[in-house]
C-alpha cells in the first residue's frame, strides 16, 4: 500500500509537468519555433489512441480471451498502410477548407448542412461519453488499488458521497487543464501546439511505464517469455487461451469485424481526427507516422500476454480483476515505486484521451450544436453583440466542462456495471458510423445531404438498438426481457441476434447490421435525386482536392459584398486585432497595398468564410457570410459548367504555361544567339571595312603612279625611279597586311600551328634585341637592356614569342623621338611568371585611347602620326600571349611614353601547351 | 508516375496485411506447436505485424519512390 | 587655266601621286596632311577645288566638308571627296554633307582628271 497523499502528490506533480510541457509548447509556437513540427511528435501524439482502456484493459482481455486483444491494434496498422492515400486526403481537405472536426467535415461536404453537423455531434457525444467515463474509472480504480490494503478494497470508492469522491476532482482538474490548453484563445485553425506536445510526452511516459512493468513481470518474476509460456501450458484451465478458436467464441468473422472496427476507429475517433488531421503541421510528417505509430502499438503490446498469463498464474482466476494486473502484480511483489510509475503511465493514458477527446467534442458542440442555434435565435442580432469571440470561448469552455462532467456522471451511474473493453468497443462502433459518409464523401461525388443523414440515422439507430440498449439492459437499467425475447416478443428483433443472425459476438454483430443499414441508406437515398448545386460543388472540392487546390472554390461563388462588412463579421468572432492581422496578411499575399484596396470579390468572400469556418464551423460560416454578402445562387447546371470549364481551363492553362515557358526559354536562347550574331556581324563589318581601307590605301598610290608612268612616257628617269620605289614599298605593305590578316584569322579560329619547345626567355629576348639593333641605331635611340642572370624555361612556340618581341621592339623604335630616343627592355621573373617590359619615351598614348590599343586597325588611337604598320601587330601579339595563358597590357602615364608588357605564367604553361599541341 | 508506384505499393501492402491477419491464413497457425518456446500463433502474428510495419516504412520512406 | 587645287590626305604616297597628277594637268597645287590644316588652307587660300580624303587625323574629311559648306565665304570651293572605304553609306553621307562629288580609292587617274575638269568647268 502506498499512502494516499503520496499518490495524490505524484499525480499532481505529473499533471504540473504536463502543464509545463504544454505551456512551453504554446510559448514556442507563439515564437514561431514549433516543438511539435516534427514527425516524431506527430506519430507520438497519434498514440493518444492507446487510452487507459487499453493500458489496463488489454491485459484484462488477454487474460480472458488470449490473442483477442490484438485486433484493436492490427486495425490501425492496416489503416496507416493506407494513410498516404486516405489520411493525406483528409488533411489536405481540412487545411484547404479550415475544417476542424469530423462533424464539420461531414456537414461541409454535404452542402454545409447544420442538420448533419448536429447529428454527427450528437452521435459523437453519445458514443464518447462512456468512453470518457472509463478513463475516469481507470484512474479511480488505480488510485484505490494503490492506496488500499486489500486489492478488493477499492470497490468501497463508489459507496462514498460524490463530494468525497476524488474522481470528481480528477475530472475537474482535467477539465481545467483542457480549457487552459484547448480553449484559452481562439484559433481559426483550431490547432493546439502545447496540447500536442503534452500528449506526445504522455505517449512516451505510458509506453515506458508499460514496458517497465512488462520487463518486471517477464524477467523479474519469471524467466522470460519462454518460461511464462511453458508454465502456462502446465495449467490445463488456461490452455484454451493459447489457441485462436479456444480463446473466444467470436470466430474468424468476429476477428475480421474487430480489425475493421479498429481500422475505422483510428481514423474517425474524434481525438484521432484531432491529432492526425487538425493538428498536422506538415503533410510530410505522415510518412514517418505511417510506420512509427504502428511500431508504437507493437511495442506496447509485446508484454500484454506475459503480464496477463503471469497475473493469472499468480492470482488465479477470480480473486483479482485482470484489468488491474499491471498494478497488482508489482504491488504484490512489493515494488511500490514501480506500481506508482505504472499508475502514472495509466494516468497519462487516461488524461491524454480525456483532454484531446474533450477538445475535439467541445469544438463540435460549439460549432455544430450551439452556434447554429444561437445564430438562428432572434435575440442574436448583429448590433447587440459586436464582438462574439469572447462568447465563443465561453461556449467552448462550457462544452469542455459539460463533456467531462457528463463522463463523470456516467462513471457514477454505470459504476461497475460493464467491463472496460465492452464500453470502448461500443464507442468504436459508434464512430464507425461516420465511415460511409466520410469515405463516400471523399471519393464519390454522388452522395447527398439526405443520403448522409439517412445513412447516419440508420446506422446510429441500429447501434443504439443492438449495442447501447442491451448494455443498459445488462446494467439493470432496462427490462432485459427484450434482450432475450426480442422487441414486442418478436424473435427476429432480438437485439443481439437481429433477424436471426448468430455466430458473431455482439460487437461484430452490431457493426455488421449498423454498417449495412448505414451504407445501404446512404447509397440508396443519395441515388434518389441528383446532387444540388451546393452539394455538387462541395463534392468536387472534396473529391478533387489534390487536383484543384483552393482556386476552384472562388469560381463557385457569385455575388457582391463589402470589404468592411466582411471584416466586421470576421472580427465579431475572431476579435478585432486578429482580424486586422488576417486581412492585412491576405492583402499582402495578393499584392494589394492595404485592407482598403482589397477588391470585395469572390476570393475575399471565400477567405472570410474560411476564416469563420475555423471558428464556428463551415455551415454557420456560410450562414454568417450570407448575412452580409448578396449571393446570386448558382443553378446546378451552372455549377457543373463551371466545374467542367474550370477543369478544362486548368488543363489547358497548364499546357499553355508549359508551352509558354518552353517558348520563353527558346526565345531567350534565340535572342541571345541573334545578339551574338549581330555583334559578330558588326565586328566582321568593321574588320572588313578596315581591311578594305588598308588594302585600298596602298593600291591607290600604286595604281595612280603606275597609270601615270604608263600613260606619260615623258616622265623623267629620276621621277620614275622615285615612283617605282614607292610602288615597291606599298606592295610590301600590302603583302605584310595580307600575311597578318591570315595569321590573325588562323590564331583566332584555332587553326594556327604551334611548335612548342623549351624556351630560355633570356636568350630569346637577347636574340630579338640583336635582330632589331639596326632599327634602333637608324633612329638614333638608346637601348637599355636589363636581363637576369638566369631565367626560367618556358614551354612555348619560339617563333611566335619572337614575333611578339619584335613587334614590341619595332613599335618602340617607331615612336621614340628623333632626338634623345630612349628604350628600356626588362626581363623579370618570379616563381609564378616571367614578365617582359618594353618602355619608350615617345609621345605615349592618350588615356582615352588606352582601352583600344589592342583592337585591330586602331594603331594607338589618333591617326595623326600613323606609322608604317598594318594595325594588326599588337592584336596578334596579344592573341599569342593569351594563347599561352599569359596577359599583355600597356601603361602610359601622360608625358612619359608608353610601356608595353606581357607576362607568361610558369606553372600553367605545360598543361596548356600540351592541349594546344593536340 | 513514380509517385503512383508508391501508392500502388501501399494499397497492395494493405491487402497483403489484411490477408495475413485474417482467415484462412490465420487458421494455419492456430495449432499447439511452438517455435523458440513460444506458441506459433503469437510468433506468427507478431512476426507478420513487424514485417508489415517494416514494409510500410520502406515504402513511404523512399521519398522519390 | 591656273585653277588652285588643295590636296588633303594623310597618306604620303597618295599625296605624291596626286600632286604630280594635278601639276601635270597644269593646276596650282597646295597640300594639307590633316583635317585642321585642310580647313586652315581652304580659308586662307580659297582653292577652287579640294581633293579631300575622308580618313584623316585631327579632323575627318566629313567634318572639313561640313565646316566649309557652312561658311558662306567658301561657297565657291568645290569639294571632291576621296575615300578608301567604299560603302554606300559613306558616299551618301559625304554627298549629304555637301560634297560636290565623290570617288573611291583606288581611282583611275584619267577619270579623276576628267571629274576635276568637269567640276571646275561647271562653275
Amino acid at each position: 500500500m502506498i499512502s494516499a497523499p503520496l499518490v495524490i502528490a505524484v499525480s499532481f506533480a505529473y499533471l504540473l509537468v504536463l502543464f509545463a510541457m504544454a505551456y512551453f509548447g504554446d510559448r514556442r509556437a507563439e515564437q514561431g519555433r514549433s516543438i511539435i513540427a516534427n514527425s516524431w511528435t506527430y506519430a507520438l501524439s497519434m498514440a493518444v489512441y492507446c487510452t487507459a482502456w487499453t493500458y489496463f484493459g488489454s491485459v484484462g482481455r488477454a487474460a480472458s480471451d488470449g490473442v483477442w486483444f490484438l485486433p484493436i491494434y492490427l486495425g490501425p496498422t492496416l489503416a496507416l498502410a493506407l494513410s498516404w492515400l486516405i489520411i493525406l486526403k483528409m488533411i489536405r481537405i481540412a487545411k484547404a477548407y479550415r475544417i476542424t472536426s469530423i462533424a464539420d467535415f461531414i456537414a461541409s461536404r454535404y452542402g454545409k448542412s447544420h442538420l448533419l453537423g448536429g447529428l454527427v455531434t450528437i452521435i459523437t457525444v453519445i458514443g464518447i461519453i462512456p468512453y470518457i467515463a472509463i478513463q475516469l474509472k481507470a484512474i479511480a480504480t488505480g488510485y484505490a488499488l494503490l492506496t488500499h490494503d486489500s486489492v478488493d478494497g477499492f470497490r468501497a470508492v463508489h459507496e462514498t458521497h460524490w463530494f468525497q469522491d476524488s474522481t470528481l476532482y480528477v475530472a475537474l482538474i482535467l477539465a481545467v487543464f483542457t480549457i487552459l490548453f484547448g480553449a484559452r484563445h481562439l484559433d481559426a485553425t483550431e490547432r493546439h501546439e502545447g496540447m500536442v506536445a503534452a500528449i506526445a510526452f504522455e505517449s512516451v511516459v505510458k509506453l515506458v511505464a508499460f514496458l517497465a512493468v512488462g520487463v518486471f513481470v517477464t524477467y523479474g518474476i519469471y524467466n522470460g517469455f519462454g518460461d511464462i509460456f511453458s508454465r502456462i501450458q502446465a495449467h490445463p484451465e488456461y490452455a484454451r487461451l493459447l489457441s485462436f478458436e479456444g480463446a473466444s467464441t467470436a470466430g474468424y468473422g468476429g476477428w475480421f469485424g474487430m480489425v475493421l472496427l479498429a481500422m475505422f476507429a483510428v481514423i474517425f475517433l474524434p481525438r484521432q481526427f484531432q491529432v492526425t488531421v487538425v493538428e498536422n503541421v506538415n503533410e510530410e510528417h505522415l510518412r514517418r507516422a505511417a510506420w512509427l505509430f504502428p511500431l508504437y502499438l507493437l511495442l506496447i503490446n509485446i508484454f500484454v500476454l506475459p503480464i496477463a498469463f503471469g497475473g493469472l498464474m499468480h492470482f488465479g482466476v477470480g480473486s483479482v480483476d485482470p484489468d488491474t494486473f499491471v498494478l497488482s502484480l508489482p504491488l504484490s511483489h512489493g515494488m511500490e515505486a514501480l506500481a506508482l510509475f505504472v499508475f502514472v503511465g495509466g494516468l497519462s493514458a487516461a488524461t491524454g484521451m480525456v483532454i484531446v477527446e474533450t477538445i475535439a467534442v467541445s469544438t463540435m458542440i460549439c460549432n455544430d450544436l450551439v452556434m447554429p442555434w444561437l445564430l438562428r435565435s432572434k435575440r442574436f442580432s448583429r448590433s447587440a453583440h459586436p464582438d462574439l469571440s469572447g462568447l465563443l470561448l465561453v461556449i467552448r469552455r462550457g462544452a469542455i466542462l459539460i463533456v467531462v462532467l457528463l463522463g463523470y456522471l456516467y462513471f457514477r451511474l454505470a459504476g461497475e456495471a460493464y467491463a472496460l473493453v465492452a464500453i470502448g468497443l461500443m464507442s468504436f462502433a459508434a464512430v464507425a458510423q461516420f465511415a460511409p459518409a466520410m469515405l463516400g464523401g471523399m471519393y464519390w461525388r454522388g452522395g447527398t445531404r439526405e443520403g448522409a443523414l439517412a445513412g447516419l440515422l440508420a446506422g446510429f439507430g441500429v447501434w443504439v438498438y443492438t449495442l447501447m440498449l442491451p448494455s443498459f439492459a445488462k446494467s439493470g437499467w432496462l427490462d432485459p426481457a427484450f434482450l432475450e425475447h426480442g422487441l414486442f416478443g418478436i424473435e427476429l428483433l432480438k437485439p443481439e441476434a437481429l433477424f436471426g443472425l448468430q455466430g458473431l459476438d455482439n460487437i461484430s454483430h452490431a457493426l455488421f447490421w449498423s454498417l449495412a443499414a448505414n451504407i445501404g441508406c446512404y447509397v440508396f437515398v443519395s441515388l434518389m435525386r441528383a446532387p444540388s448545386a451546393l452539394e455538387a460543388s462541395q463534392a468536387t472540392l472534396f473529391v478533387d482536392v489534390f487536383k484543384r487546390e483552393g482556386a476552384t472554390a472562388t469560381t463557385l461563388w457569385r455575388g457582391s459584398a463589402e470589404v468592411r462588412d466582411l471584416q466586421q463579421l470576421v472580427a465579431r468572432f475572431l476579435g478585432q486585432g486578429k482580424t486586422v492581422r488576417l486581412f492585412r496578411e491576405y492583402a499582402r499575399q495578393r499584392g494589394y497595398a492595404g485592407i482598403n484596396s482589397i477588391p470585395a470579390d469572390a476570393g475575399l468572400v471565400h477567405f472570410a468564410e474560411t476564416q469563420l469556418a475555423g471558428a464556428i464551423g463551415s455551415a454557420s460560416a456560410r450562414v454568417m457570410v450570407a448575412s452580409v454578402a448578396q449571393e446570386e445562387p448558382l443553378g446546378l447546371d451552372e455549377v457543373m459548367n463551371i466545374l467542367d470549364e474550370a477543369s478544362q481551363v486548368r488543363a489547358y492553362s497548364h499546357q499553355l504555361e508549359e508551352k509558354s515557358r518552353q517558348l520563353e526559354a527558346a526565345t531567350e536562347e534565340l535572342r541571345a544567339a541573334n545578339e551574338q550574331l549581330k555583334e559578330l556581324d558588326r565586328l566582321k563589318d568593321d574588320i572588313m571595312s578596315s581591311v578594305t581601307h588598308e588594302l585600298r590605301t596602298p593600291l591607290t598610290a600604286i595604281r595612280a603612279l603606275s597609270e601615270m608612268m604608263f600613260e606619260d612616257p615623258e616622265i623623267d628617269l629620276v621621277e620614275r625611279k622615285r615612283f617605282l620605289g614607292i610602288i615597291v614599298s606599298e606592295t610590301e605593305r600590302l603583302t605584310r597586311l595580307v600575311n597578318q590578316v591570315l595569321d590573325l584569322a588562323k590564331i583566332e579560329s584555332g587553326h594556327a600551328e604551334w611548335h612548342n619547345t623549351d624556351i630560355d626567355m633570356r636568350e630569346l629576348v637577347e636574340h630579338a634585341i640583336d635582330s632589331t639593333r639596326q632599327l634602333f641605331s637608324d633612329c638614333g635611340a638608346e637601348l637599355v637592356v636589363s636581363l637576369p642572370e638566369q631565367a626560367p624555361k618556358l614551354l612555348a612556340d619560339r617563333d611566335r614569342l619572337h614575333q611578339v618581341l619584335l613587334n614590341l621592339l619595332s613599335n618602340a623604335a617607331k615612336f621614340v623621338p628623333k632626338e634623345g630616343g630612349h628604350v628600356r627592355v626588362e626581363l623579370v621573373s618570379d616563381d609564378r611568371e616571367v614578365r617582359v617590359e618594353v618602355e619608350d619615351n615617345g609621345p605615349g598614348i592618350a588615356p582615352q585611347f588606352l582601352p583600344y590599343v589592342f583592337e585591330k586597325f586602331r594603331q594607338g588611337g589618333d591617326q595623326r602620326d600613323r606609322p608604317q604598320g598594318t594595325g594588326l601587330g599588337l592584336p596578334i601579339s596579344r592573341q599569342i600571349i593569351e594563347h599561352f595563358g599569359g596577359r599583355m597590357w600597356v601603361e602610359s602615364p601622360p608625358g612619359r611614353g608608353a610601356c608595353f608588357a606581357f607576362a607568361l605564367p610558369l606553372n600553367k604553361m605545360r598543361s596548356d601547351s600540351a592541349d594546344a599541341e593536340q | 508516375m513514380r509517385r503512383g508506384l508508391a501508392r500502388q505499393r501501399l494499397v497492395a501492402l494493405f491487402f497483403a496485411a489484411a490477408f495475413l491477419f485474417n482467415y484462412p491464413l490465420l487458421s494455419l497457425f492456430d495449432r499447439s506447436e511452438q517455435v523458440f518456446g513460444l506458441p506459433v500463433l503469437f510468433v506468427y502474428i507478431f512476426g507478420a505485424w513487424a514485417s508489415v510495419i517494416a514494409l510500410i516504412a520502406w515504402t513511404v520512406g523512399r521519398r522519390k519512390g | 587655266m591656273g585653277n588652285k587645287i588643295l590636296i588633303a590626305d594623310d597618306e604620303q604616297n597618295i599625296v605624291i601621286s596626286l600632286e604630280f597628277l594635278m601639276k601635270r594637268e597644269g593646276f596650282e597645287v597646295s597640300i594639307a596632311v590633316d583635317g585642321e590644316e585642310a580647313v586652315d588652307r581652304i580659308r586662307s587660300e580659297k582653292p577652287d577645288l579640294v581633293l579631300l580624303d575622308v580618313m584623316m587625323p585631327k579632323k575627318s574629311g566629313f567634318e572639313v566638308c561640313q565646316e566649309v559648306k557652312a561658311d558662306p565665304d567658301l561657297a565657291a570651293v568645290k569639294i571632291l571627296m576621296l575615300t578608301a572605304k567604299g560603302r554606300d553609306t559613306e558616299v551618301a553621307k559625304g554627298l549629304a554633307l555637301g560634297a560636290d562629288a565623290y570617288m573611291t580609292k583606288p581611282f583611275s587617274t584619267k577619270e579623276l582628271v576628267e571629274k576635276v575638269r568637269s567640276m571646275l568647268a561647271e562653275g
